[in-house]
């Protein structure tokens, strides 16, 4: 067995098809549909690089090159060098604060020469290599403090400083590192706790607080009933029952005193969108409604590849980036639709799958590092076009327009299909 | 390696993303398939229609010649969001407006999101010179254009009552009928109104893909769904222009109405109504201001009197009488009755002019002696064996109705009044059922009383007096889309109550009118004129004149009815104008000048 994974059996020895071939598929998706949207004139040359269809090629060659390069790379190089790497890109980070160039109001660009350069979209990569590299050790154990506190800190950094850019959306990706961090260890009361926190936020934006107040009273009420004579859960449920209805208020406290009127406004029409009304169209809700017209539109077969009159007519801002999903939803419908998220469902599966297969600690939590934030990415950008989550400006991995965005998550991918290939070997 | 303490969470995880997965699916399949609502908006969102507005049918007398036609008519609009900086003042002297109207105008439409990436009309109807000069520098007022559209315009100027006119739709008829959208025209009265549908044609649409900026982005399915315009039609009218243009030029200064009528066919050839205007007035830039001013001149200029005034007929009605008499029975060509200078019964006393008497049928129509015609009522109503009065009356009513009296004809003009022939049960209410008797309602016999009839309707009996039996509704399009392609629905033949032997008689006595009767100045050199005059006396003031009229007496080609409002004995003016036009129709030329210019000159308006 050992003897079958030495090197110089091929650049594609043991390469796991499955996780490529899904890679292809949604990177091929990606162009298609980029190229629908950006083809208003009807059939034209698809190498006109001054049209997004045409550079999108070329950045798909670059990162068919950088996956070759990857797999060229000794698996077992790639651990040590986790903290160089992780260090560098926190340099870039600092750099592009300096030097970046301001799009939208926010510095997350190095302009080299005719193109432009997002560290933060690499930054993910480095964060994952770097926490690998810190939770493979022999000293690591997430119940000490120690350890918590130097994962916090790998995440923390970057995320303050992709945050000062600012750049609210790619700084929330990071939070998806949780799902891997519960994988290995970290308290369920924790996450539950989040998740609880975050539900409780949300529902007291759709129901009204007085009457989530009764029905927390209320829960609590019987909770307590089956507790009867055992005090200190009662104490314990009781305060976090008042915990819990006194957070309901200071979200409504925040919400009407802290936030900006455009902040308010946006989730007005997140929250008014859940119970089924489409509110502001005409200005703050405008993309999140263009976009569900749009996917909607689409119907069970779609209107036909190069066919929606929606996407092309530029209704949707970001058509390309952000909001490629629209383009899918309405030529490709329903159908089209559901075969492009379940290849995101089955990649990510797969990944989890070949991460558990991993034997070294370090490729394994390099695995559910890549599988959480490809998820996070997928469940926001698509829930954000249909609807389901707020809006936050994150691409769609591989299929929204962009050499950065496309780059850095093949990288992302590819190093962990090249781990994989040695998975039987202790790589770090 | 460390012990893996967890591996069970792998599975949360999983389900976890499973959970997520299936929920979009859900959500997908709610919007994408079970929801309409998104396709809806879809379409009115990103499809744009653009109307293309057929060109109007012209309209067209029975010889050809133009009465109505499209004019081209320039508009100014801008699109605020594509006006660049531009020299103000010049635009506006170009224009002729303030230059603080202007940058009001673009500064509200400018504030409106949705106006000011939508055309704005500037001006509307430009003069043609500054039309010219216009476009001559319109490159320097980038963002306006100047846009091309179709008036109406009345080459003759005349008959602007029948022709009528068109405006913009109002907004309840665009809520009846969805072909119409706002600042569409359509026809508000006229012929323009009753053969809109065949005019206007039918609207094209061109289904356009516009992106969120409103911009064009080319044809939507590559055209596959649009709709070609199809022109509207042409309408040939029954309307001999030089006739109607004559007979408006006699009317001059004098209220009143011509009607002309081809017996054989039913077709209008002329309806004159004074005072009349220049149907221009009502197309173009001044049309609010014009509309007003005639709407507020007390001789009513906007009423088409030739179908909507309703005047006593007078005397012309004794050919009626004379005819529904013979009919039933009462009286024949040698029916004699006296007349010592009137109708006298009890305290009842109908005044009549010298004639000779006793006069027979012919020679009573001949001097219109009113006694005749109230004894013939009398006997009518009385002795034609009905067991009751209001049983007699009925079938007098009967055959009134049958000569298209006291109805409304079911033509192609769009108003229309029905005059009036009382009905019995009118008289019940009025006097009680069973007490009234013939000399009650004895001045129906002369035309007078509750009898009332419109210039049409008089025409009409004219020509069905000279068909000797029937008439074809009056109608006014000759033929639609072209020339030969005649007006079938409207060549109805009706045939009346009365025999055609009892016409012979009276067109005699009508013809004697003309030889040695009430109007021998109705006579035209080398035709057979026939005609009854009226004097009708009414609570307006002085008699309306009117005479009714047909030529010639066999084969005859144009049957008349002319009234001239309160200008006296109707031998005075209506017979002579009768004549003017009958001859000026059958000759083509009017060889009378001395007549023709006493009659043209004449000023019988109220001072």
């Amino acid at each position: 067995m050992e003897k079958r994974i030495s090197r110089g059996k091929g650049l594609f020895y043991n390469i796991d098809w499955t996780m490529v071939l899904l890679w292809l598929a949604l990177v091929v998706a990606g162009w298609l549909n980029i190229y629908s949207s950006g083809n208003k004139e009807g059939v034209s040359e698809i190498l006109d690089f001054s049209h997004r269809y045409g550079k999108q090629l070329l950045w798909i060659g670059f990162a068919v090159l950088l996956a070759l390069l990857v797999l060229m790379v000794d698996p077992k190089v790639i651990p040590p060098l986790s903290f160089m790497i992780y260090l560098l890109t926190i340099l870039l980070l600092v750099a592009v604060l300096v030097i970046g160039k301001e799009v939208n109001n926010s510095k997350s660009w190095f302009q080299i020469g005719g193109f432009a350069l997002q560290p933060s979209e690499f930054a993910k990569m480095a964060i994952s290599l770097a926490l690998a590299r810190a939770m493979s050790s022999l000293t690591f154990d997430i119940r000490s403090r120690n350890s918590q506190l130097l994962i916090i800190g790998i995440i923390g950094l970057p995320m303050a400083l992709i945050l000062m850019q600012p750049d609210m959306g790619s700084a929330i990706v990071l939070l998806s590192l949780v799902v891997m961090l519960y994988r290995f260890g970290m308290n369920q009361v924790l996450v539950a706790t989040a998740l609880f926190i975050l539900l409780l936020a949300l529902l007291s934006f759709i129901v009204s607080k007085i009457i989530l107040a009764i029905i927390l009273a209320f829960m609590a009420g019987i909770i307590i009933f089956f507790l009867r004579g055992k005090t200190k859960e009662i104490i314990l449920v009781s305060s976090v029952a008042i915990i819990a209805i006194g957070f309901v208020f200071a979200v409504d406290f925040i919400y009407h005193k802290g936030l900006k009127p455009h902040q308010k406004q946006r989730i007005e029409v997140y929250v008014s969108n859940l119970k089924g009304v489409d509110k502001d169209i005409r200005d703050v809700g405008y993309n999140f409604y263009q976009s569900k017209v749009a996917i909607g539109s689409g119907g069970f077969f779609g209107k036909g590849y190069l066919q929606g009159t929606q996407t092309k007519m530029n209704f949707i801002p970001e058509q390309d980036t952000d909001f490629i999903f629209c383009t899918v939803g309405e030529e490709w419908g329903f159908l089209g639709s559901l075969v492009v998220i379940s290849l995101y469902l089955l990649l990510i599966i797969r990944i989890i799958n070949r991460a558990e297969l991993q034997r070294s600690q370090y490729s394994k939590v390099y695995g559910y590092a890549v599988a959480s934030i490809i998820f996070f990415h997928f469940m926001i950008n698509v829930g954000m076009t249909i609807g389901l989550a707020p809006v936050i400006g994150i691409p769609l991995p591989f299929l929204s327009y962009g050499g950065s965005s496309l780059w850095a998550f093949t990288l992302l991918l590819f190093v962990f299909i090249r781990q994989d290939m040695h998975r039987l070997e202790v790589i770090g | 390696m460390k012990k893996d303490l967890h591996s069970s969470r792998k599975r949360v995880i999983t389900i976890v993303f499973i959970v997520i997965w299936a929920a979009f699916v859900v959500r997908l399949f709610s919007i994408q398939v079970l929801n309409d609502k998104y396709k809806k908006s879809s379409a009115t969102i990103s499809i744009r229609q653009e109307i293309i507005i057929p060109s109007r049918g012209t309209i067209l007398d029975r010889n050809g010649v133009v009465l109505v036609q499209n004019q081209k008519s320039y508009d100014l609009m801008a699109i605020p969001v594509e006006i660049k900086p531009f020299d103000t003042l010049m635009l506006c002297n170009i224009l002729g407006i303030e230059p603080s109207v202007l940058s009001e105008m673009l500064r509200q439409a400018g504030s409106d999101p949705y106006r000011k990436v939508n055309p704005l009309l500037i001006e509307k109807q430009m003069l043609p010179e500054r039309v010219s000069m216009l476009q001559e520098v319109l490159f320097r007022f980038p963002g306006f254009t100047i846009q091309e559209r179709a008036i109406r315009n009345y080459p003759g100027g005349m008959a602007a009552h029948t022709l009528g006119y068109i405006g913009e739709v109002d907004l309840k008829k665009t809520l009846e009928d969805s072909y119409y959208i706002s600042g569409d025209y359509i026809g508000i009265s006229g012929i323009e109104k009753s053969y809109e549908e065949v005019l206007r044609g039918s609207k094209g649409v061109k289904k356009l893909l516009k992106d969120k900026f409103n911009r064009n982005q080319g044809p939507y399915l590559g055209g596959r769904e649009d709709v070609e315009a199809i022109s509207g039609k042409d309408l040939y009218l029954t309307l001999d222009a030089r006739l109607q243009e004559y007979g408006e030029m006699l009317m001059q200064n004098k209220i009143g109405s011509i009607v002309a009528i081809e017996p054989s066919t039913g077709e209008i050839l002329a309806l004159v109504t004074s005072p009349t205007y220049d149907p221009n007035l009502l197309s173009g830039r001044t049309r609010a201001q014009n509309y007003q001013n005639l709407l507020e001149d007390r001789n009513k200029p906007l009423m088409n009197r030739a179908l909507q005034a309703q005047y006593p007929p007078g005397s012309t009605f004794k050919i009626v009488n004379a005819l529904i008499g013979q009919e039933m029975g009462i009286l024949n060509p040698g029916t004699k009755y006296g007349c010592s200078a009137g109708f006298h019964m009890g305290s009842l006393t109908v005044g009549c002019h010298n004639h000779p008497s006793p006069l027979n049928l012919t020679q009573s129509i001949q001097h219109s002696c009113n006694a005749y015609y109230c004894w013939a009522q009398r006997d009518m109503l009385e002795k034609s064996g009905y067991p009751t009065i209001k049983a007699a009356y009925d079938v007098w009513r009967k055959h009134a109705l049958s000569l298209g009296l006291g109805l409304r004809f079911d033509n192609d003009l769009p108003y229309g009044y029905k005059g009036n022939i009382p009905s019995s049960d009118y008289y019940d209410k009025l006097h009680g059922k069973g007490r009234w008797k013939a000399l009650t309602v004895i001045s129906i016999s002369i035309g007078q009383g509750e009898v009332l009839t419109t210039p049409v309707q008089l025409a009409n009996l004219a020509a069905l007096v000279s068909n000797r039996g029937y008439y074809i509704t009056p109608h006014m399009v000759r033929a639609i889309g072209s020339a030969d392609s005649l007006n079938k629905p409207m060549m109805k033949r009706h045939q009346t109550s009365i025999h055609p032997q009892y016409f012979e008689p009276v067109i005699q006595g009508m013809r004697d009118v003309v030889l040695a009767g009430t109007a021998r100045n109705a006579a035209i050199e080398g035709f057979a004129v026939c005609g009854k005059t009226g004097t009708a006396q009414n609570p307006h003031g002085p008699n309306h004149s009117l005479f009714i009229a047909f030529a010639p007496m066999e084969n005859p080609k144009i049957a008349i009815a002319v009234i001239v409002e309160n200008s006296g004995y109707g031998a005075t003016w209506a017979a002579p104008i009768a004549s003017l036009m009958m001859e000026k129709y059958l000759n083509g030329e009017v060889k009378r000048p001395d007549v023709e210019t006493r009659m043209k000159n004449c000023n019988l308006m109220r001072p």
